[in-house]
This record gives C-alpha cells, structure tokens and sequence, in this order.
C-alpha cells in the first residue's frame, strides 16, 4: 500500500525538522502511542495499542531514521510486531521545503500488513492507514504551530491536542523551543 | 410403489438423529483424564529464515508444561507424500522435507514454529505472545508464473528450483501436433481454477495419549481414513509400530477432502503425549484452519481444442500450472495428475489429447483434493472451451457435443483409462427434458422485460470414481493400496455389526451399508450397525474420498456377506438335515428348495454360538467373515447438467434462477442419500463458480481467512428446491463391482461450475456482450460488471 500527501506548516523548516526528531513529539503525534523512547541516532522505540477492525493488539517496534539531511529529508522505516496479531511494518520519506508562509511537508509512505491483521483486515487496512497518516499529521502539525489552523483543516475528531489548559492556541513544541 | 427397505428404499439417516439432538459424539467432544492443550505459534510472513527462537520467558509462565520447537523434532520423520510422480523425463518429482514444526525456515503464513503446551488453552495463547522469534524474512514465492522464471527465490534452498515436477501424458507430441495442424477450427482458453478452502462445519482436532503402562498410543483425530493415518504417522512420522498405535476418527463434521491428509499437528499431539507424559489436545480454530487445512484447485491452465471440418472434436491439447503450496500434502501430487489427466478426454471422442503438467511450490498453504480433486479442473477447462468453440462456430452447444460422444463401451480414452460403461445420450436427454429447453427462449423474454439479461449453461462430466485398482495406482505411483475391507460379525441372536473401512463423515454409510446386507439376508435393516472410525475396532481399509465407500467398500461388505450367507448354509442344511446346496435364504428364512422345511436366521445364528447340534467336524463355530476388495477399475459416473442464470446489467449480478443434473451413478441403493449428495456437491460448485476464492496478496500474506471475506455460499445462494433438480435415473449399473454402483459424492462439485461459467456468458452474449469469451471464478458482480464494461 502506499500514500502520499503534503501539508504546508506554519514554521521554518529548522523548526519542522527538530520537530521530527523529537520522540516526546512524535510520541504525542503518533495515534495510539504509549512508549517513545530513543535518539534520531540510534531510533526510537515504540509501543502503539490500536485497533483495525476487529483486531486490538499492542505493537511493538523500532523506528530507524536514515538518509537524514538537515531540514530537508530523511526516511522513516519500522516494523511494530502485534503478537497473534500479526505485524505492520513500512517506511516513509519525507522532504521539508521551504515555502511562503512555512514549511511544506511532503510524504510518501509504504506500508504492509501481516497475520492476523491482513487475515481480518485486509478490506479496511487502507482506509486505516489512511486514516492514521492524517491523524499523524495533523497531530504534528498542531504540536509544531498550534491547533487552530491544523484543526480547521483536519478531519473532525481526528485531533487530540496535548495543550495545556489557558494556552490552546499555542503548539506544546512551540512553548518548548520557544 | 418405491421399496420401503433394502436397496432401492430412502430411510430417513438414522445418523441424524444424533447429529440433529446434539448427541453426536465428535472429537472435540473427547477429553482424556489430565489432558493438556497446545497452541501453535505460526508464521505471520510467507518466507523467512528463523534467526532466533528465545522461549526462555515463555517456559516459566503460569500452566506451561513445555515449549517444542523444530529442534524437538530433529530425528523425527517429516511429513510424507503418498503418490510419487514421474515427470516427462522420466525423472522422481522433487520431495522437499516436510518437518512437524519448522526447521530453519517458515514457507507459508501459518507454517508451525514452536509449540506450547499447557494445562489450559488460554495459558498455552499468553504463553506463546511471550516468545520471542526473529525472522529474517524472503522474498515470497506466491504466482506460479513468477515462481518458475529463472533466478526465483527458492521456496526450497535445496532443490534446484520451484518446480516439483513438469509432467506429460495423453497422446504423444507428433500425434497432437498433427491433429492440430490438420484442424479446420482451434478454439483456445487460458483459465484459472480458483483456489478453494474446503471449509468442513467441524475444524480439524487431535488428541493424542499415551500410555506408559503398555507403551501404546491413541489418536483421536478428525480424519476421514483412519487406518491411512495410523499407517502414515506411525511408520513414516513417529515410528511407532501399528500394534502400539490406535487411531480414531469418531463423527466427523464433514470432510471434502481435507481430512485425508497426515498433519502436523495429530502427529505433534500423539508425539508430545508421551514427550509431556499427558494427553495433548489440540482443536484448531477457523482462522487456523484458513491458514492451516489443505486447499483445494489453484490451477492456472491453457486449453486448445482442434476440430475438424464437420466438428469432430480431433486434438485437445493442455498446458497446466498447478500450485502445490509451501510442502507436498499427503496426495497433492496425484490431483493435477493421474485424478486430473486421466478424465481430459471427457464424455468425447477426441482421438488425440494430451495433458500437460507443470506443479510448483509456492509460499503458500499446500493444496491437495478437494471434493472432486482434479476431475472438477479437467471438466472446467474441457467444458468450457467446448463452449466457446460452439459459440466461435456458431452452432448449438448441446448438438456439438452430442455429435461428439461416446457411444460404445468399454471405451479406452487416449489418457490410460478404460470408461466400462455408460449412457451420454441418456442423460443429455434426461437434462433437456427436466431443464425444458423449448421454454428457455420464453424465460430470457421474461428476465428481459424485467431488464434482466438471462442465460443457459450446459455441459457434460465424467469422473474417474470408486479409487482404485491397486496394481494400476501402483504402476502410476501409489505408495499405498486403494482396496477396501469389512466385517461382517453376526451376533448370537442375529443382530450384525459391520466393521467397515470407509469412514463416514456425513456420507449416510450408518443407513445405507445396512440396507446392501438387509437386502442380502432378508432381515430387518434395524438389526444391523456399522463400525467404522476405530482401528481397533475395523479392518485395514483405507477410508472415505473419491467417491469410494460403496464401489469399493461396499463391495468388501458384500463379499464378506456372501461368505456368511455360505457358511449360514452350511449350518442351517445340518439342522434341516439337507446338502447346503439345496437351501435357499428368502425374506430371513433358510429353506429346503422345494420343501416346506426351513429354519429362521435367529436359529441359524444361535446354532453358530451354541454348537450343540452344529457340524462342528466341517466348518467352526461363529459367524464373522472378513473380505477385502480390490477395484477391477475405476467407475465412471458421468452426468449433463444445466443452469439457467440471470444478470443484472447494471450491477453484475449473477442469479442463479434454475438448476438441473442428470447423472448415472449405475445403480442407487438409497435416492434420498444420492439426490442429498448431489445437492449438497452442486452447492459447492456454485459456491466455487460465483463465491468462493481464497487470496493472498503479493507477499504471501494470506487475505481470505475469515467468512468476512472468504464468501461460503448460503440458501439464498442456491435455486429454489422447486428449480434445484437432480435426477439419477438414468443408470448404466458398473459392469465391475458387485452391486453395479458408480459413486455419487463427488458429481455435483465436479459438474457444476462449468455450468455456471457457460450460463453468464451466455447471458453476457444475449446482452450484447459478445466480446467476452471467458471470466475467471468466482464471477463475482465485479468481474462480470467489468467483463461488460470491457475492463
């Protein structure tokens, strides 16, 4: 299966990219996540819980980075292992570019299905996948520049923010770096 | 008036009734005293090396009594393959090792890696999600095109390549080359047989125990030939001689097939019982089962048929790929060949005909028979291309192939077999009149008016049943005899057990077999029960398939009959005091020809275990008799059958409207059983032709393995009974086994898919869709909308 999609963030690309890096960001933008640990040198290690059709199972799994140039690309590859559930493993590359009012983001992603989850789900693994791309993304992009916008843009109920309580409109990425 | 007992009469299955009030007495219903269970961790990727196996976590966990894994079973026999096949080089197929759990590598998702067994299920599941397996996985092995091209990654590391076997057979090259070039039309069709999960209502279950007291072993397994089993796992597997292994195969929900073959897992549980010292229990779920049960077909096939002038059919010509899967299964080897060659000559004429073969491992679950086994793809493929060829000369399907058949017996096809006997006429005619023809026109203008597009499918089958000669399978390569046997142990008082060595897994055998000896003894059919499942209990037969259990089964119990109704003699001419020669049996009485003296079958019995006044200087005490029967041939039923579909033109739909079959299965003991039988196979052919299909995707990974996506057909699937006709009275009896029959279990799976098939296109063609020549099973809305729609 492969996806594709870009979105325009509204911060630099150094900030796009620091953002990437960050497990404590991409434990909060990856939908289900429970345990990021880890460096962009070493990857990181997940632990996601989540539910495709009729299966629930917890992954567990290594993410590696690679092919990194600074704000501009790099690759994201992993293998989550869902026990009697089966696996998901994939890659996606992601180029940063600098545009008029932020950042554009594209990626193209890869991903693959299998036990259980291909047994069971295999009708609706795309439209999960899918969908779990987009909350990722929009997940990101709120915690890199705020919800506000990412929200008007997003899919209803896809969000979750993590902000605080009083200060809503601004990114919890953006209150660390800033 | 139809007869109400004996041959001939419809009692009502006297097996139902326990079936029907859940008393039915099935594997999973067997526990053994301090049983434990096993749950197999399988592969989840199709191919990979095993790089680590770490079940160190797993072993201390609550209830776990002990982990296997592949190295448990170094030493120990890998699963063997019952029929070798030779190639056209007159070279042994390939026979890669078939381990009980995986060594080294997995090849197929669900390929078994370790084993836990525990003293609860659920502790055996939690315990396996604890161990910890690193698979460096493959490159997959799934289309049989790509698997053959040079350079393939090999599913095998130690063969040479992914081809088991390249096989020819029929007319030679020359021959069929001439005929080909010499013919006024060719009509060519490439096909691909859908690959088939059997699906029987009862998953498969074994439990194993041992006994340290007498250093024996018991199977209780959901087979359908339990001797087969007892024969394969102990000599070739376990190595535990017969005398100290007992298998038992109790009611069994249904087969289809699936349950011939020696598994992995009856060979683990009868292993790890004495390995744990407890019983073992397995009993798989229906996911394990997609993933884990033989398939049936996934035949990829090229089919020419040359013609001459006036429409004799002169050359068939066939280029198969047939999909073995990850292993060789039990009798894999034999379906695309000696059950699947041997039946391409068809109901026809065809002078020349030539099969060929081509078998190759695949990551995937290995495929073996499946109801019909090889005769359902040889009847596909020739009747569809006969089909198309009367469509391409634009003449009436039904006359192009009656033109063609078969009208004189014995008939020796160019593909080895010898057709004894049989009526193609008949029951060509027999459909038409049932399927009224003539009115077809007047229901297309009625579907038409309603925006309906409708269509009528015929063709024609014949298989290959009753398996088989010994001396002949062996020559074709049979590692084993396909004769059959039974007892017959006539009690003190007259009652009869009848140990029988078919296995009945929804057959009827507990009501039919009775009605064969009540026939030949006069008495009621209510004295007599059949044994079968145990053998402890029966003699070596070699079980239920290929539409065997009367032809060849049934004859053993009439040859055992006959004996007793001998020696009967014997004992009832000493108590009338008359030469055994002279005595009659009728209607349960023994009496002298020609007198008024005679003695009931209770006397006879009782003088045979009170030998008080017995002619005990001649013959024994007792009345129990043995026979084996080997098959002189096969027995070919043969059948015309006819389908009636309409089409929604908008949404592709396929509705099968009517359906009708006209088979000769040579003589009928009991029509309900037959015309049940038929319903039931020709329901699976529908589900096979619109429905069924089992799918993976380009990695291995196994798609259809659920009812969510692998789609059974259910009763609104199926024509109204009103529309669903079978007919079986037209009977050429089978000129070699005692009681004229032919078999029955298979036709309905074997004769109607090609029937559906030929009805949408034709459906297709009256809508002016005559573009398409051809849509592949299951011809789902998809693919005929697509087919319409030219894409």
């Amino acid at each position: 299966m492969h996806m594709s999609d870009s979105r325009t963030i509204a911060a630099p690309p150094e900030q796009v990219w620091a953002a990437i890096l960050d497990p404590e960001v991409l434990k909060q933008c990856v939908p289900g996540c429970q345990e990021m640990h880890g460096s962009p040198e070493d990857g990181f290690e997940a632990t996601v819980v989540q539910k495709v059709g009729p299966v629930k199972a917890t992954f567990k799994g290594h993410v590696t980075l690679s092919e990194m140039i600074p704000n501009q690309s790099l690759t994201l590859s992993g293998e989550g292992k869902g026990g009697a559930a089966g696996f998901a493993k994939g890659g996606a590359d992601v180029t940063l570019k600098q545009v008029e009012g932020g950042t554009e983001l594209h990626y193209e992603v890869d991903a693959k299905v299998g036990g259980k989850l291909a047994q069971l789900g295999s009708r609706i693994i795309d439209g999960f996948a899918k969908k779990m791309a987009d909350q990722f993304f929009t997940n990101f992009q709120n915690a890199v520049e705020g919800p506000g916008k990412a929200e008007a843009e997003a899919e209803a109920g896809a969000l979750e923010s993590d902000a605080e309580g009083g200060e809503p409109k601004k990114g919890w990425f953006k209150k660390l770096v800033t | 008036m139809p007869k109400d007992h004996g041959i001939g009469a419809s009692p009502k299955r006297r097996e139902d009734v326990r079936f029907l009030t859940g008393a039915g007495n099935y594997t999973d219903d067997i526990n053994v005293h301090g049983q434990a269970y096993v749950h197999f961790l399988r592969s989840d990727v199709a191919h990979g090396k095993i790089s680590k196996i770490d079940t160190s976590a797993a072993e201390g966990m609550p209830g776990v009594v002990r982990i296997f894994t592949g190295a448990d079973f170094e030493g120990v026999g890998g699963l063997p393959c019952g029929w070798q096949v030779t190639d056209k080089h007159g070279e042994p197929m390939k026979e890669p090792a078939h381990p009980v759990l995986c060594q080294g590598k997995v090849r197929h998702v669900g390929d078994p890696i370790a084993a836990v067994v525990a003293d609860s299920l659920e502790e055996a599941r939690t315990a396996a999600e604890a161990i910890v397996v690193d698979i460096e996985e493959l490159p997959a092995v799934v289309d049989m095109g790509k698997a053959l091209e040079a350079g393939a990654t090999k599913v095998h590391d130690d063969l040479d390549d992914n081809l088991c076997y390249d096989w020819q057979f029929g007319t030679d090259t020359e021959t069929t080359d001439a005929a080909f070039k010499s013919a006024a039309h060719v009509t060519t069709l490439e096909l691909v047989n859908n690959r088939l999960v059997a699906n029987p209502m009862e998953p498969r279950v074994a439990v194993g125990d041992y006994s340290r007291a007498g250093d024996d072993y018991t199977l209780y397994t959901t087979s359908q030939n339990p001797h087969v089993i007892r024969l394969l796992m102990g000599a070739f597997v376990l190595g535990i001689p017969e005398h100290k292994l007992r298998v038992v195969a109790p009611d069994v929900g249904g087969g289809f097939g699936t349950k011939i073959f020696h598994y992995a897992e009856e060979a683990f549980c009868t292993f790890a019982a004495k390995a744990c010292n407890r019983p073992v229990k397995w009993t798989s779920t229906r996911s394990e089962a997609f993933m884990s049960d033989a398939h049936g077909r996934d035949h990829v096939t090229r089919i020419e048929l040359a013609l001459d002038k006036d429409n004799n059919f002169i050359g068939v010509r066939t280029d198969t790929k047939a999909n073995m899967g990850a292993y060789l299964s039990t009798f894999s080897s034999s379906v695309p060949t000696w059950l699947h060659g041997t039946l391409m000559a068809g109901n026809y004429k065809t002078p020349a005909v030539q099969v060929n073969v081509k078998a190759v491992f695949t990551n995937t679950v290995p495929v073996d028979a499946y109801r019909g086994a090889g005769r359902p793809e040889a009847t596909f493929q020739l009747e569809r291309v006969i089909d198309q060829a009367a469509r391409e000369l634009g003449v009436d399907p039904i006359a192009l192939r009656r033109q063609n058949f078969i009208t004189q017996f014995p008939y020796a096809t160019p593909v080895a077999v010898e057709y004894d006997t049989g009526d193609y006429e008949a029951t060509m005619a027999k459909m038409e009149e049932l399927m009224d023809i003539p009115g077809f026109a007047a229901r297309r203008a009625e579907s038409e008016k309603k925006g309906m597009l409708r269509g009528l499918g015929v063709n024609c089958f014949i298989e290959a049943c009753g398996i088989a000669p010994s001396n002949l399978v062996g020559q074709l390569g049979a590692r084993a005899g396909l004769y059959d046997a039974a007892t017959v142990r006539v009690n003190a008082t007259g009652s009869i057990s009848v140990m029988v060595g078919a296995h009945s897994h929804g057959q009827g055998h507990e009501t039919v077999f009775p009605q064969v000896v009540a026939e030949m003894l006069g008495i009621d059919e209510s004295m007599i029960d059949i044994v079968h499942g145990d053998t402890s209990k029966i003699p070596f037969g070699m079980g239920t398939y290929g539409s065997r259990s009367l032809a060849v089964c049934g004859s053993a119990m009439v040859r055992a009959t006959e004996k007793i109704i001998n020696k009967a003699k014997k004992i009832a001419g000493h108590l009338l005091e008359a030469s055994d020669s002279d005595i009659e049996l009728k209607d349960g009485m023994f009496s002298v020809a020609g007198t008024d003296k005679s003695v009931a079958w209770g006397d006879v019995t009782l003088a045979a275990y009170v030998p008080h006044n017995y002619p005990l200087e001649e013959i024994e005490p007792g009345l129990e008799e043995t026979a084996f029967y080997d098959p002189a041939n096969f027995t070919y039923p043969a059948g015309a059958y006819a389908c009636e579909v309409e089409v929604d033109p908008e949404t592709g739909k396929v509705t099968i409207e009517k359906f009708v079959s006209a088979d000769d299965f040579g003589n009928v003991v009991n029509p309900m059983i037959v015309e049940g039988q038929v319903h039931g196979g020709i329901a699976q052919g529908i589900g096979q032709a619109l429905l069924e299909n089992c799918a993976y995707d380009e990695n291995g990974q196994l798609l259809s393995a659920s009812y969510m996506d692998y789609a059974m057909p259910r009763a609104d699937d199926i024509p109204h009974m009103a529309h669903y006709v079978v007919d079986h009275s037209c009977q050429t009896p089978c000129t070699h086994n005692p009681l004229g029959v032919k078999g029955c279990g298979e036709a309905g799976a074997i004769g109607s898919p090609p029937t559906v098939v030929n009805a949408v296109i034709d459906a297709l063609h009256s809508g002016g869709h005559t573009h398409v020549s051809h849509i592949d099973m299951p011809v789902s809305p998809s693919r005929v909308w697509a087919a319409m729609n030219g894409q």
